[in-house]
């Protein structure tokens, strides 16, 4: 018997200058199944999705929609044959309503004056019947990031979409959304919709999926029925080893104390109000300090504080003992603090910088890249290949890659080698792991539980819970700007974790 | 050896080049079609002035020369401002404070010509740090500072010169009080050297070492651009200032120093400009276009300091030639010919978008070829 496929991408190859991104990959979506699609940084999944999406054209291999070999050209003929996409980055007017975001480019006009009653009507039906909470009338840029995916889903569905696809749609989403997301995604399921679903994230695709697909290095590896495989299985595929879940460190051996922080506020750069209400703790050297708590009660704020991005309203701020509150950012790089963004495209990464530039960022000013002011380029370059050896960057052109080329984990881990290759008294790192694979995760995580038994501090701030636990030595929770907690990983469990995250429970009452 | 070829045509250098060139030639072509719209008769003969009068004779060659360095160095201006992430529209009100000063010390102070130059540089800036500082600390768009700025400058250099008696022409024999005095009647000392060049160009009164200077400029903002850390923050300042900033660089200062940095190439324009000893400053309500005209010429290099040098001379070349084409054509259809010349010239970032799109087609088709 034929199988039910609604989309078959059949002997997909795509290149680009320097790289084979996708060769001879096959992947047959069933109707009415949700397929992740499953790979390391940059092993071609997005690419695969791009072309079904018409936004590049593969040299070699067929589409076929319902049997029927079909061409994709342009994003348009993806949309006539009912194919909608999330991208990781969203594609939004961020000066736009909400509504007149869904209806951009099918708007209904009445002699040239567009029709919105009908519109609204219309969302807000859809918005109801999937669970899809959003403000029609709000501006883009006014909203959360979990209701701008719930936007961009709304516009899937309004162009009647039957076949959805999800580009890391988690990535940029704190665990309850992703809970919520999950629920849609089996709601549109039920409803007979086909999803195709992008994700690193193992536990989402043992959640979710019926199927998945591996890619690795641009080759297809298989596809597995998702009820009849492990964590582990798809691991091994996905990476080519066996992966390590659980970091292996040894009990930490705290030294002096690197960071001290006494009384700090910080505002918020949106409001102006404190976001950051008087916070005190120390890092000390040779320990990972963890602050954990749900997005949006302060963390990047108390970031933006340590590392002078913000000015602090008041308290103190000491780096091995020196008095960094006021210090500008330069002084405080010197004086060995180094930081993992949260944001690699605002902060992390100049994008139209060559790769090289980007990984001298922090030090092109050192006497090893300069003399008397001229840049030393064959210095320049030296370096950058052996970060980009030693940390396994990959990218098109080497070191000549421009930085907005290279897939999002990539970049995360140029930022990553520049900021430990640093060789800094004190890391913090934000997110570090973010939208990142599991085998990077991994190595990435091996090489800050190295920092820490070279004796650094480092102080992580993380939205993941197993990140969290598996990493830290001390657990400090945030919440609503306040610390309200501080846990040994070994003495406690992830539900009272969330209990502090989520303001159920604080220290100081508890013993009140 | 295919693949050599295919890398050769496509490396970004190459195709910059030959779409300013493309362009160029389109420029030209519908520039042709409009002369032969205006006046078809004289079509031919006006189009092919415009393209030879340039390099008729020594004279005519001296004053493209003469022309393109001012041209050049506005250019680099803009371009410059550019390159760090600001949109240098004050150009013209930079140039108007370069020429000011100049003249100010060659004329009132009697000072050298290297000294006048300086001190055209020191305008320049100065009107440059006005719309920087406003960008840093207010964040206030510098094209509208600068814009405000051009006027401001016009008047200040107007006001100044009607009230210093001995700047003008009437203390050096001259008959009208409208402009400011010959150089070479009030102090051939800040005329800028020939250097022998007016032998080479058979007399030629245009000619000085002006182009030379502001060749040696260009190659300088290539440098700064290009290698030095000082180019580094500011260009990284330019793309994204929140990364800049994360980097250590003071992003303030930097925007600051760009402003003045572009500033001071304008002033240095209008300081080479007048103290060729050419043309006097006419004391008129109305802003200097030689700013404006720097905006086509970086465009035309894509903001490359070098591209800059051979976008100058080229627009220089094309206005020689059309002040050629008088009295057949009027000044006015000649200024709109070479508008839609210089105009789509610019168009350079769309061609190489149409180039590479159509490699990438050969490509495909060679490969697909390959494979069958």
């Amino acid at each position: 018997m034929a199988e039910d496929f609604v989309i078959e991408m059949l002997h997909i190859t795509k290149e680009f200058p320097g790289i084979k991104a996708n060769d001879d990959v096959t992947l047959q979506l069933r109707r009415g199944e949700v397929h992740a699609l499953l790979g390391e940084n940059g092993a071609g999944k997005s690419t695969l999705m791009s072309v079904l999406f018409g936004l590049y054209q593969a040299e070699q291999g067929v589409i076929k929609k319902d049997g029927k070999e079909v061409e994709i050209r342009d994003p348009n003929d993806a949309n006539r044959l009912g194919i909608g996409m999330v991208h990781q980055h969203f594609k939004l007017v961020e000066c736009f309503t909400v509504l007149d975001n869904i209806i951009l480019g099918v708007e209904d006009t009445r002699h040239g004056i567009l029709q919105r009653a009908e519109a609204r009507k219309k969302v807000m039906e859809l918005s109801e019947r999937y669970g899809l909470r959003v403000d029609p009338d709000a501006l883009v840029s006014d909203i959360s990031v979990g209701m701008q995916q719930r936007v961009e889903i709304l516009k899937m569905l309004y162009r009647d979409n039957e076949i959805l696809i999800f580009d890391e749609p988690t990535a940029v989403l704190t665990p309850q959304e992703i809970d919520e997301l999950m629920g849609i995604m089996r709601g549109f399921k039920a409803e007979g919709k086909s999803i195709l679903f992008i994700t690193h994230k193992l536990g989402e695709i043992m959640a979710v999926a019926d199927r998945c697909t591996v890619l690795r290095k641009g080759k297809g590896i298989g596809t597995v029925d998702i009820a009849a495989t492990t964590k582990e299985e798809l691991s091994r595929m996905m990476v080519g080893r066996d992966v390590q879940f659980a970091v292996d460190k040894k009990p930490s051996e705290p030294g002096e104390v690197v960071l001290k922080v006494e009384g700090l506020r910080v505002p918020s750069k949106r409001h102006k109000n404190d976001a950051v209400k008087g916070v005190s703790f120390e890092v000390r050297a040779g320990e990972i300090v963890c602050m954990a708590g749900i997005e949006g009660n302060g963390q990047s704020e108390l970031v933006f504080g340590l590392t002078g991005l913000e000015k602090p309203t008041a308290g103190k701020v000491t780096l091995k003992g020196q008095d960094i509150t006021q210090a500008p950012i330069r002084e405080r790089s010197k004086a060995g603090m180094s930081h993992i963004p949260e944001d690699r495209h605002k902060h992390g990464l100049v994008l139209d910088y060559t790769l090289a530039d980007n990984l001298v960022l922090q030090r092109y000013w050192q006497p090893e890249f300069q003399r008397g002011g001229i840049i030393k380029a064959g210095a320049v370059r030296t370096y950058a290949e052996r970060l980009i050896g030693q940390y396994d960057v990959r990218s098109g052109q080497g070191a000549d890659t421009i930085a907005r080329s290279m897939s999002g984990g990539n970049q995360q881990k140029a930022i990553i080698a520049r900021e430990i290759d640093k060789d800094p008294e004190l890391l913090i790192a934000v997110q570090p792991t973010r939208g990142l694979d599991v085998g990077a995760i991994e190595y990435i995580h091996s090489r800050i539980v190295a920092e820490r038994d070279a004796g650094k501090a480092v102080l992580l701030i993380s939205l993941e819970l197993d990140e969290v636990m598996n990493l830290s030595d001390r657990i400090l929770v945030m919440y609503e700007g306040e610390i309200v907690g501080e846990l040994d990983p070994k003495a406690t469990t992830v539900q009272e974790l969330g209990l502090y995250m989520a303001g159920g429970k604080r220290q100081g009452e508890a013993q009140a | 050896m295919k693949d050599k070829k295919t890398s050769f045509w496509s490396s970004p250098a190459v195709a910059g080049v030959l779409a300013s060139l493309i362009s160029i030639v389109v420029g030209l072509l519908l520039g042709f079609l409009l002369l032969l719209i205006l006046n078809a008769g004289a079509a031919v003969s006006g189009m092919g002035t415009m393209l030879t009068a340039g390099v008729r004779n020594l004279d005519q060659l001296a004053k493209v020369l003469y022309q393109a360095a001012p041209l050049m160095l506005c250019g680099l201006s803009v371009g410059f401002a550019f390159k760090t992430g600001l949109f240098n529209i004050g150009a013209s009100g930079q140039y108007t404070m370069g020429m000011f000063f100049a003249l100010l010390c060659g004329i009132h102070f009697q000072m050298p010509w290297y000294v006048c130059l300086l001190a055209s540089m020191l305008g320049g800036a100065i009107w440059g740090v006005f719309p920087g500082l406003f960008k840093a600390l207010f964040n206030v768009n510098e094209v509208i500072t600068a814009i405000m700025f051009n006027w401001i400058g016009v008047y200040f250099v107007n006001l100044m010169c009607a009230n210093t008696p001995d700047m003008l022409a009437g203390s050096w024999g001259g008959s009208s009080n409208d402009r400011t005095a010959a150089l070479s009647a009030a102090n051939p000392g800040a005329l800028l050297p020939k250097a022998g060049l007016d032998k080479l160009f058979a007399g030629s009164t245009w000619i000085n070492i002006g182009i030379f200077i502001s060749i040696l400029f260009a190659v300088l903002v290539w440098v700064i651009l290009q290698k030095t850390t000082f180019g580094y923050e500011l260009k990284a300042c330019g793309f994204n200032r929140d990364a800049s900033q994360y980097a250590g660089i003071n992003a303030k200062r930097s925007i600051v120093l760009s402003m003045v940095i572009a500033g001071a190439l304008s002033g240095l324009g209008g300081g080479i400009s007048y103290l060729a000893g050419t043309v006097q400053y006419v004391m008129l309500k109305n802003i200097l276009a030689m700013g404006f005209n720097g905006i086509p010429v970086a465009l035309l290099a894509n903001s490359n300091p070098i591209g800059t040098i051979f976008s100058a001379l080229f627009i220089s070349y094309i206005q020689t030639g059309g002040s050629a084409m008088q009295p057949t054509f009027s000044a006015e259809t000649i200024n709109i010919v070479i508008s839609v010349i210089i105009y789509l010239s610019a168009f350079s970032l769309l061609m190489r978008g149409v180039i590479s799109r159509l490699l990438a087609h050969r490509n495909e088709k060679t490969k697909g070829g390959a494979a069958k």
